[in-house]
């Protein structure tokens, strides 16, 4: 009798637990072993040792590379998504249902673009010639045209990520927002608090734990993002705009700036790095931000 | 004299603030849509002089000013977007099933293998795309998968699935025990009690899941650009950036119109879809960028 229940539960889970395991642990483990290869498009497995990451030691690029990505993940988060967002949230929320929701569909639109086509309104907002949005608000004030891409790469590529990133959070923000019950902040009014101190006071305090959680999750997104960036200045000019993932991708399959593409065992080895230092930061989330307290016991099972 | 209240004052500021930072998104969007009817794209916001020719992708007419018409080499745009739709449904149908599916099993059974598989769809979030793309293009490969659209269902419904399943496991947690003790004292089976019952109350989260599978799987490119080669695999963000890479001889009123109509059909879906999405907590969470 128990064996036959035994036997259902798995069947239900079989299919969902072999395709994670298939495609996401299966490949997990694959580039960790292949990043002690030398595997190039011969697809050979030739075991090399640590050589692959000392390599990376002694790459020039890295440097740059690392500090791209810095400023990258710093500037995106700190500005759009955690700080715009924020922001987003407590004025979306302070005009009124209906324009809130307008405001907020405008903001999530990014979001549900396919990254081709919203890397193309970027060009065209961003376009170097004197009638994109940017160069024709410098032309009112006189400035010649400014190619954007080409000489701000890192203010481009936060800029647009950050529209995207910071959709989630103001949809969180505000839901957090939204659930506070009216009348705590009415009777707030009615003491005589001002708009800032109901924000300051009620609803910052609300939003403390998904801010953590927005901060944790999106960190980790923008650690390993790098579509937009692809699509836009594909790390140029030169590797100014090139992040670490970005970096991986470009030496395992296209050539990108540099003539050696298909350097998968290479490529696997900065693959690994950027893994362990999600995972790193993952660990240390999840004990100072004390996520174990969102995975509660199941219920009462009658078997 | 006019009495200007404080709290009208903050709105104008506020509606300022925002318009301003919208402007970008509005002014894009609409420039998209306006060029993809000017002759002359690159002259400015406002189109140029309204033509059609840039939409001919869609009867397969060539240009008959020029000599050689770009559209001549790409794949009809047809079996591209079918390719996109094949995508995207066969995304969703798998997320779904299997997210309410393991969702539901995890929020009420407790067996040996229970923690672990929750914490691994937590930590499996912190591998990055990029470490898995050399990986699957390993597996892909060794399954025959690759250069076929269904390889890139997988890989991309594989890659969600932890997700899905976290959302569906909070929307499972919050119902209480009794409506599923009453139900199955009044004798039904497990599965009727799922079906009849529990279904309806978590269909909020069934659809938040669908909604966001079908968008990522009709957004695809990433997958698409590296394990699908052949144009007969070639999705609509394939055609795109093939419309984008002409170096230097861009026709940017076909690029512009071909994105117009890529973009049309989730933009519909968002806007039909929208309410399901902005009901949002920390319990149920978008995942990607």
């Amino acid at each position: 009798m128990k064996r036959t229940r035994y036997i259902k539960k798995f069947l239900l889970l079989a299919p969902g637990l072999i395709l994670i395991v298939l495609f996401f642990v299966i490949p997990a483990i694959v580039t960790t072993i292949m990043s002690f290869t030398g595997m190039d498009f011969r697809l050979k497995w030739n075991f090399i040792g640590i050589a692959n990451f000392y390599n990376i030691l002694k790459d020039f690029l890295v440097p740059r590379i690392i500090s791209n990505t810095a400023i990258y993940l710093i500037g995106t988060l700190a500005v759009f998504n955690v700080g715009l967002s924020l922001i987003l949230a407590i004025f979306t929320t302070s005009i009124g249902k209906r324009p809130g929701v307008f405001y907020k569909a405008i903001f999530l639109l990014p979001r549900f673009t396919p990254p081709v086509v919203y890397a193309t309104i970027w060009m065209l907002i961003l376009s170097p010639t004197k009638n994109g949005l940017f160069n024709s608000i410098l032309s009112v004030f006189g400035i010649h045209p400014v190619n954007w891409f080409v000489e701000y790469p890192m203010f481009s590529i936060i800029l647009i990520n950050g529209f995207i990133g910071t959709s989630l959070g103001m949809l969180v923000f505000s839901s957090a927002i939204e659930s506070i019950p009216g009348d705590y902040i009415k009777a707030a009014e009615v003491d005589g608090a001002s708009w800032i101190q109901t924000i300051i006071h009620i609803k910052l305090p609300i939003i403390r734990w998904p801010l953590l959680f927005i901060l944790a999750y999106n960190s980790l997104s923008l650690l390993t993002s790098y579509e937009y960036i692809m699509l836009t200045t594909d790390g140029g000019p030169f590797y100014s705009s090139e992040v670490w993932a970005l970096y991986a991708y470009h030496l395992a399959f296209s050539s990108g700036q540099s003539s050696t593409s298909f350097r998968f065992g290479y490529g696997a080895a900065l693959s690994v790095f950027l893994v362990i230092t999600g995972i790193i930061a993952s660990v240390i989330y999840w004990r100072v931000f004390k996520f174990k307290e969102m995975m509660s016991e199941p219920q009462i099972e009658i078997d | 004299m006019i009495k200007i209240k404080k709290e009208n004052f903050r709105n104008i500021l506020i509606y300022l603030f925002l318009t301003l930072l919208a402007m970008p998104i509005l002014y894009g969007y609409s420039r998209l849509v306006m060029s993809s009817f000017s002759k002359n794209t690159l002259k400015g916001f406002f189109p140029d002089e309204f033509t059609l020719s840039n939409w001919r992708f869609i009867t397969g007419a060539a240009r008959t000013t020029s000599g050689f018409d770009v559209i001549a080499a790409y794949p009809s745009i047809y079996s591209c977007f079918l390719n996109t739709l094949y995508l995207a449904l066969g995304v969703t149908i798998l997320v779904t099933v299997i997210s309410v599916l393991v969702g539901y099993m995890l929020s009420r059974f407790k067996f040996w293998a229970r923690s672990a598989i929750l914490a691994s769809t937590l930590i499996l979030h912190s591998f990055p795309a990029v470490s898995l793309m050399i990986g699957l293009y390993y597996v892909l490969n060794n399954f025959h998968l690759l250069d076929r659209v269904l390889g890139v269902i997988l890989a991309k419904g594989g890659l969600f699935l932890p997700f899905g399943i976290w959302v569906m496991k909070g929307f499972f947690d919050e119902i209480p025990w009794d409506i599923e003790m009453s139900s199955l004292i009044d004798g039904a089976t497990r599965i009727q009690t799922l079906y009849k019952v529990l279904f309806p109350i978590v269909f909020p989260g069934i659809a938040a899941i669908s909604i966001l599978s079908f968008i990522q799987g009709w957004s695809e490119y990433l997958f698409v650009y590296t394990f699908l080669r052949s144009s007969e695999t070639w999705t609509l963000s394939s055609y795109v950036v093939g419309a984008l890479g002409e170096l230097g001889v861009t026709d940017y009123g076909f690029l512009h119109a071909v994105s117009v109509f890529y973009m049309f059909p989730v933009l519909i879906f968002f806007i039909f879809t929208q309410k399901y999405l902005m009901r949002v907590s920390v319990g149920g969470m978008k995942g990607g960028r």
